[in-house]
């Protein structure tokens, strides 16, 4: 069973060496992804996930549990990275997370669809997907493909995708750790999974 | 803006996360099973889309490095001398 906060937060007070590892690797990968929203590279987003940690130990005496104890990591993870990401003379954009819904981004392309002016069937598909290949479909080539394909995401889609679909967070904790509005975390996981899903059709047919 | 009463495939496609979230007030829900009644191409969309999050969901994460894990490791025992 999962340990709630307030057992967690007091192992990690008592000094449980094994539990604090636990954690650390257990939260690694999504704490990565969420550091590269902000910082270029790999070994930075290291840099940034172990200060996290360090700032977590300096004010775990202060954690009031007023938020879940994800939720305060992950804010304390954002604004450790955005502070990295200046002081590397990187300029975040206004926008790192929240551009969502201004740049229109078609799930599908436009040119497999019937044109609006189309007399009988505007917007109906002209080139439907086609049904994907059931075997190869568990193959670890097929895998490899979507890694690759979450790989190439912009930074803040990449971050969504792998919180909700990799790691299984639910969409308030993705909201609350990345403060994202309801809209933006749906329109950033809706272009992720829509792109991934464009990768695989184009692999696999 | 989208007519409720005859969704095109164009445009379920952008609705399908809300879909899947459960985000989609009730006469945008019906709308949309409607169409996939009747739609085999939005149909074979919905199932890939699916498919694409249930693998997504088998991938590993990453690890972390023995040397970064040593590194926190040793701070964590100094936080608990100094605590």
């Amino acid at each position: 069973m999962e340990p709630t906060d307030e057992q967690l937060v007091a192992v990690l007070r008592a000094g449980d060496e094994e539990a604090f590892r636990t954690i650390v690797r257990d939260w690694n990968g999504s704490m990565l992804r969420v550091a590269q929203i902000f910082v270029p590279t790999r070994a930075l987003a290291e840099e940034v996930v172990s200060e996290t940690w360090l700032r977590v130990l300096g004010a775990l005496e202060k954690f009031e549990g007023r938020s879940s104890l994800k939720t305060w990591v992950f804010r304390i993870l954002v604004n450790t990275a955005k502070t990295r990401a200046q002081r590397e003379g990187r300029v975040i954009p206004f926008s790192a997370l929240q551009d969502a819904s201004r740049v229109p981004e078609a799930a599908v392309e436009p040119e497999r669809f019937l044109p609006d002016d189309h007399p009988a069937h505007p917007g109906a598909w002209s080139a439907p997907p086609r049904a994907l290949p059931e075997d190869e479909l568990l193959a670890a080539e097929t895998r490899e493909q979507i890694a690759k394909a979450i790989d190439a995401l912009p930074a803040n889609q990449r971050a969504v995708i792998s919180l909700r679909d990799i790691e299984g967070w639910t969409s308030e904790e993705v909201r609350n750790a990345l403060d994202l509005s309801e809209v933006n975390q749906r329109v950033l996981l809706h272009r992720a999974r829509a792109r991934v899903r464009r990768a695989l059709e184009e692999y696999l047919t | 803006m989208i007519d409720v009463e005859e969704l095109s495939c164009q445009e379920l496609v952008e609705l399908v996360t809300d879909y899947l979230e459960g985000a989609l007030d009730e006469r945008h829900r019906q709308a949309f099973e409607r169409h996939l009644d009747g739609c085999d191409g939005c149909t074979e969309y919905l199932a890939q889309l699916e498919t694409t999050i249930r693998l997504t969901g088998m991938l590993t994460v990453d690890d972390l490095s023995q040397t970064a894990e040593d590194a926190l490791m040793q701070a964590f025992r100094a936080w608990k001398r100094t605590s």
